[in-house]
C-alpha cells in the first residue's frame, strides 16, 4: 500500500520537477497527525532520520543518479562520518536532508517529518561555503543566531570564540579564511539541536583548533542527538566516530560502525578507504 | 593531547589497555574513584560511546566496579591488579624475547645481554 503510494507520486514527480516541492508538503501532512513537532516526547521513538528509496537527479545531467536509491536509518546519539571521493554525492544527500534540494524520487523524513520549519528547527547544519554577511561584526553574527534559533546559546558561542582567541568585534570580512570558518562552525555548535549536519568542517582549519574542535564536539555531544559530518581528513576523526557512512557514485556501499572495520578487517578506517577508493 | 591509537585494532581495546596500565601503575589507586566516561574522551579525543565501552570491557574482567552513588572506582581486589600486571609483564617480555629472535640472538645471548644492561 505505502510502496505504491510512494511510487505513484515518486513518478509524477519527476514528470513536473519545477514543482517538485509539493511532495515533501503532502508528506509533511500526512505525518504531521502523528507526529506533533517538538516538545512533545511522543516523536521519540521515531527514527532520527529516514532516507527512503532517496534519489537525486540534476537537470542537464542525463540519466546520471546524483543520490541513486539511498536507503539509511540513522539513529540518536550516534557521531557518524559520511564518506566517499569527491563528487559521490555527499553535499547532494545534505542538502537533500535539509530541504535545499527537492528529491528526484524517494522521501527524506526527520523525526518523521519531511524537511520543513519544524526539521529545520532540529537540524543544525553547517554548509560547505560560508553564508555569513561580510559586513557583520562576529557578536551581530552571534545575536543574529540567538535571534534565529530557539535552542542557541550565547554563552556558550562566546565561550568558544574566547579558547579560539576570535575578537567579537572583529568584522567578519577582516577574518581569514580559516578563522571564518571557527566562527561558522561555533555558531552551529553552539545550538541544543537533535541532528548536526556538519558539511567538511574542518578541511580549511589549522591543526590544533581541530582537536580543539573535536573535542568540543565530543564534550558537546549529548546521548539524545546524532552528528553527521562529511569530510575527507578521516584519519583526524576516526577516533570521534562511532559509524561511517560510505558512499559511491551516489549509492550507498557500507554502513557500519568504525571498530567492526578495525577488527573485521584488522586496519584503520581511513586505511581501508583508501583501498576501497583506490584510483 | 590526545592518546596515540595504532590502526589496525579497534579503539575500544586500545583504550582498555591505556585505561589497564593507569590502574597497574597506580595512577588510578585501587578503590579510588575513576574519570567520568566524558572527561577521559574528551581527555582521549575519542567518542564517548566507545570509551564506554572500553569502561564496559573493564568491569566485565572485574578491574572496575560501578557503584550506586560514587561512580566508577577502581576494584579494591588487590590479587585481580597484581595478575592484570604479570600479565602485563608477561606480555611484553614475549615481544621482545620473540624481536630479539628476530635478530639473530640465541637464548642464552640474550640473557647474556639482559644481565649486563641491568648491572
Amino acid at each position: 500500500m505505502n510502496d505504491n503510494n510512494s511510487m505513484a507520486y515518486a513518478q509524477s514527480d519527476t514528470a513536473q520537477n519545477e514543482s517538485a516541492q509539493s511532495s515533501p508538503v503532502q508528506n509533511n501532512s500526512i505525518y504531521a497527525q502523528s507526529s506533533p513537532v517538538q516538545d512533545s516526547p511522543s516523536y521519540t521513538n521515531m527514527p532520527l532520520l529516514q532516507l527512503n528509496d532517496l534519489c537525486k537527479r540534476y537537470p542537464g545531467m542525463g540519466s546520471y543518479m546524483s543520490v541513486f536509491h539511498m536507503n539509511l536509518i540513522i539513529p540518536r546519539g550516534r557521531i557518524i562520518g559520511l564518506l566517499g571521493p569527491n563528487g559521490c554525492g555527499k553535499t547532494t544527500l545534505i542538502k537533500m536532508i535539509n530541504g535545499l534540494l527537492t528529491p528526484t524520487s524517494g522521501s527524506v523524513l526527520i523525526n518523521g517529518m519531511a524537511p520543513c520549519p519544524a526539521t529545520k528547527k532540529v537540524i543544525s547544519y553547517l554548509p560547505e561555503r560560508t553564508y555569513l554577511d561580510n559586513g557583520m561584526k562576529v557578536s551581530q553574527m552571534v545575536s543574529y543566531f540567538a535571534d534565529f534559533y530557539e535552542d542557541f546559546s550565547t554563552e556558550k558561542a562566546y565561550g568558544m570564540l574566547g579558547a579560539l582567541g576570535i575578537s567579537s568585534d572583529a568584522r567578519l570580512k577582516t577574518l581569514s579564511k580559516g578563522t571564518k570558518e571557527k566562527v561558522q562552525l561555533i555558531l552551529v555548535m553552539s545550538r541544543q539541536a537533535d541532528l548536526f549536519i556538519l558539511d567538511e568542517p574542518i578541511a580549511g582549519v589549522d591543526p590544533a583548533a581541530r582537536d580543539y574542535i573535536l573535542r568540543t564536539i565530543i564534550t558537546n555531544y549529548n546521548p539524545g542527538s546524532t552528528i553527521l559530518l562529511s569530510t575527507h581528513l578521516i584519519s583526524d576523526i576516526e577516533n570521534i566516530l562511532d559509524d561511517v557512512i560510505f558512499m559511491k557514485n551516489g549509492s550507498l556501499m557500507l554502513y557500519t560502525s568504525v571498530d567492526s572495520i578495525r577488527s573485521q578487517m584488522g586496519k584503520s578506517v581511513d586505511t581501508y578507504f583508501r583501498e576501497v577508493y583506490a584510483c | 593531547m590526545a592518546w596515540q591509537m595504532n590502526s589496525d585494532r579497534p579503539i575500544y581495546s586500545q583504550l582498555y589497555d591505556k585505561i589497564l596500565v593507569r590502574i597497574v601503575c597506580g595512577v588510578y589507586k585501587a578503590g579510588n574513584r575513576l574519570p567520568s566516561v566524558r572527561d577521559l574522551a574528551a581527555e582521549a579525543s575519542v567518542n564517548p560511546n566507545t570509551m564506554q565501552r572500553a569502561f564496559a570491557e573493564l568491569e566485565h574482567s572485574g578491574l572496575i566496579v560501578t557503584q550506586r552513588n560514587s561512580g566508577r572506582v577502581v576494584t579494591e581486589d588487590m590479587t585481580k591488579i597484581e595478575t592484570a600486571r604479570h600479565q602485563l609483564a608477561l606480555t611484553q617480555v614475549q615481544s621482545f624475547i620473540a624481536n630479539m629472535r628476530e635478530l639473530g640472538y640465541n637464548d642464552q645471548e640474550i640473557m647474556e645481554l639482559i644481565k649486563s644492561i641491568v648491572q
